[in-house]
């Protein structure tokens, strides 16, 4: 069973923050501190979930039955589009950009950002088009509702010939969102670039770095194709201009291939994170060295390359030529070769470890289960004859929704969990922790598990109505949803409780190596300040006799002082 | 582990690392970064050039080229003259950069104003067809950059005759100059595709 523990030398104040109770204020205000931008960001996005999530379930209602009762087919399509763009755009990206702004300054021992006005502007940006995309549910004509892909022709029309109309709201905010990740792209890479402490060359980096690293070049690589693309629909639907219209000589296909030369890659620029996420909590939790690390943390690199030509196997079934179809199959596969060498670094780190099934641990196995699930689908769509029959059917949506939600929000929900105590000072409670993870790990296998039969039978997605033989995939489904809706309670609970009047943490309650646990909790303004380490190890050496930093003992010894 | 009784000898790394420092790093990545917006219009631009049943629209068979030809030289000459003007504030003399880097400043506003005749004096317009929108698109959204960099520029001017303003440096100085290069070089290639491949 899992017993954890605690430092006997526990900070005894009652309130770890330094500055007293008003504190909270700063997390309202324009703050250039890491600290205060991530917890922003991450509070940000979970109100967001709590969003998207609700037209998620709004979404499962309506298919419950297989007649289209519950809305009106046009504000169907409205709904489907909300979700995932409130879920790709406002919850995960703000997400995982406040992950990286707690995580990357004291795990390289970096005092702050190299930019901080420009991460906190990048912040503020997130309620900006938050609300520029929320509007548009008020505007005339209801919100886009194209999906989250918005392809022309369909989202370039526009019946109600309004100048502000849904689709032009979502477009000026996706793009205020992309110039919101890349000034975060321009800051983190610089951060880890030019800021790293003393000894840490390259290959003595966390895998969390890595995998922020490659994600944020990916950002930097990808990102900006989609603005292009943007402007252009932008263009066509307000200005007249024809680039994606037939009949002015336009190419609609060429705007898929602008859309996911970037959304595919956002996928891993998604996933990679919580790659490192799960590399860095298996060895915590495991108490053994990462295996292979050096393999795994230049594979994050591979998938990084590669992910930049395989955009096409989302267009196997949109006119595209056959020696296309097949070399980006060809691409598509390869993929799975870095991406297995993760899988089989971390089935070899937990092979006779002595595991520790806590509330992180359980969110990372589970993510890991769910993401070799969705690995294997994903293989199965990356062949071009399986992807024509089952595109663009509640098989694709099983299997993104597998990897989106099961693998990604899963390690979210790891890293949240695992470094709560470190920024926030308090424990969570551990109960409430296993019953948020019992709920969300029954909630999303019955809610996209059946799913995966409903499309191989040919159920296509984005309509609101459905053949009632797929009647029986749908009721499962959607109790799953509502299931899920319940696990934000405890989860919801948690946080807020364990936040205000949870037990105060320890340094380093996990026993975990890294440079953030030889901090504080919460850390001070500029993290180590003056007092850099010098790192001579990477930071996985469990049950090894090799030293993390030079002088451990002293900084252990000051991570207990309060400051 | 080291034991207790060993006395810690730290590496004092100083934990107030200068911002300044990383401003150029920042800039060249997102300059890397800008750049594929470009890219994403030239891909764009081939293919549909390439594929587009129409190209030019009714009554016109191509662009002339020697007035932008002109103003291509213009802007191509002012990237060796911003060198010198960084080459003068290198040395010190301040007064050599002002003048030099104003001469920048002119350079690249008369290649808007050459751009402003351009388009004034065309008989079509973003909506005439695929080649009317990439054209604007295109000249429009470099202008933009020109414009941007002309305005950083005036900043730089401005800033050069505030004390103590090269304390730290010349960064901003440096990234201006990058950027007009930038600038300069997408130029170069939307020259190419728009005014030479016809």
């Amino acid at each position: 069973m899992t017993i954890i523990n605690y430092d006997q030398r526990l900070v005894k104040s009652k309130n770890p923050y330094p500055k007293g109770p008003n504190d909270w204020k700063r997390f309202f205000s324009f703050n250039t501190d890491a600290k205060v931008i991530g917890i922003q960001y991450i509070v940000t996005a979970l109100f967001f979930l709590l969003l998207g999530g609700l037209l998620g379930m709004l979404v499962r209602g309506e298919l419950i039955t297989p007649p289209s009762d519950l809305f009106d087919p046009t504000v169907y399509n409205g709904l489907y589009t909300m979700h995932g763009t409130v879920m790709l755009f406002l919850f995960l990206f703000p997400m995982l950009s406040g992950l990286t702004n707690l995580l990357v300054p004291p795990m390289i021992g970096a005092p702050d950002m190299a930019f901080p006005k420009l991460n906190a502007l990048a912040f503020w940006l997130v309620p900006v088009f938050s609300i520029i995309l929320l509007l548009s549910f008020f505007v005339p004509g209801g919100p886009a509702s194209s999906g989250w892909w918005s392809y022309p022709p369909i989202s370039i029309q526009n019946p109600l010939g309004k100048m502000i109309n849904g689709e032009m709201l979502w477009i000026t905010a996706i793009s205020l969102s992309g110039i919101s990740s890349i000034m975060g792209a321009v800051n983190f890479v610089t951060t880890i670039i030019r800021m790293r402490a003393p000894g840490m060359g390259f290959f003595k980096m966390p895998i969390f770095i890595w995998t922020v690293l490659a994600a944020q070049l990916l950002q930097l690589l990808g990102l900006p194709a989609l603005t292009g693309g943007a402007i252009m629909l932008f263009f066509d639907l307000s200005f007249g201009t024809s680039f994606f219209r037939i009949e002015g000589g336009g190419d609609p296909v060429l705007f898929q291939h602008f859309f996911w030369f970037y959304s595919h890659p956002a996928v891993y620029v998604m996933v990679l994170p919580v790659f490192g996420i799960f590399s860095e909590l298996f060895p915590v939790y495991a108490r053994k060295p990462l295996f292979g690390y050096k393999f795994v943390a230049v594979a994050s690199f591979g998938i990084t390359i590669l992910s930049l030509v395989v955009w096409v196997h989302h267009m196997f079934y949109t006119g595209t030529p056959m020696w296309m179809r097949n070399l980006f199959m060809f691409t598509t596969m390869l993929i799975a070769v870095p991406t297995g060498v993760k899988v089989f670094a971390w089935i070899a780190t937990l092979w006779g470890g002595n595991l520790r099934l806590s509330t992180p641990m359980l969110f990372c196995l589970g993510g890991l289960f769910n993401f070799i699930f969705g690995g294997i689908t994903g293989v199965m769509l990356a062949t071009v004859p399986v992807d024509i029959h089952v595109g663009n059917t509640y098989f694709v949506v099983a299997h993104f929704h597998y990897i989106i939600f099961n693998t990604i929000a899963f390690g979210i929900f790891a890293g949240i969990y695992h470094w709560f105590p470190k920024f926030t000072g308090r424990m969570f409670y551990e109960g409430l922790g296993k019953v948020h993870f019992a709920l969300t790990f029954i909630g999303a296998t019955l809610n996209w598990l059946p799913l995966h039969w409903a499309g191989l039978l040919g159920m296509p997605r984005r309509v609101a109505s459905y053949d009632p033989e797929f009647a029986i995939w749908n009721v499962i489904a959607s109790i799953g949803a509502f299931i899920l809706g319940v696990a934000s309670i405890p989860f919801i609970l948690n946080m807020v409780s364990s936040w205000v009047r949870g037990k105060a943490a320890p340094p380093n309650p996990w026993k975990a190596i890294g440079l953030e646990w030889l901090l504080p909790s919460p850390p001070p303004h500029e993290n180590f300040e003056d007092d850099i380490p010098t790192v001579l190890n990477e930071p996985y050496c469990y049950g090894l006799d090799k030293p993390f930093v030079q002088d451990e003992q002293f900084y252990i010894d000051k991570s207990f002082k309060k400051h | 582990m080291l034991s207790e009784n060993k006395s810690p000898t730290i590496n004092h790394t100083p934990g107030h690392v200068k911002h300044d420092g990383h401003n150029m790093t920042g800039f060249i990545i997102f300059l890397c970064s800008e750049s594929i917006i470009f890219f994403a219009f030239f891909v764009g631009y081939g293919i549909l050039k390439v594929t587009a049943p129409v190209w030019y629209p009714e009554g016109i068979d191509g662009i002339a080229v020697k007035e932008p030809l002109i103003n291509t030289v213009i802007l191509v000459s002012s990237s060796f003259v911003i060198y010198f003007a960084e080459k003068s504030l290198h040395k010190k003399n301040l007064w050599g950069f002002r003048s030099i880097w104003f001469i920048t400043m002119l350079m690249g506003s008369y290649f808007v104003y050459g751009q402003y005749i351009e388009w004034s004096e065309l008989s079509f317009s973003l909506q005439s067809g695929v080649f009317g929108g990439m054209f604007y698109l295109l000249t429009g959204f470099h202008g933009l950059h020109v414009i941007t960099g002309i305005l950083l520029m005036g900043l730089m001017l401005y800033r050069s005759f505030l004390p103590n303003n090269y304390k730290g440096g010349e960064m901003g100085v440096e990234s201006v100059s990058l950027f007009w290069h930038f600038v300069d070089v997408i130029w170069i290639i939307l020259f190419v595709l728009i005014y030479l491949w016809q």
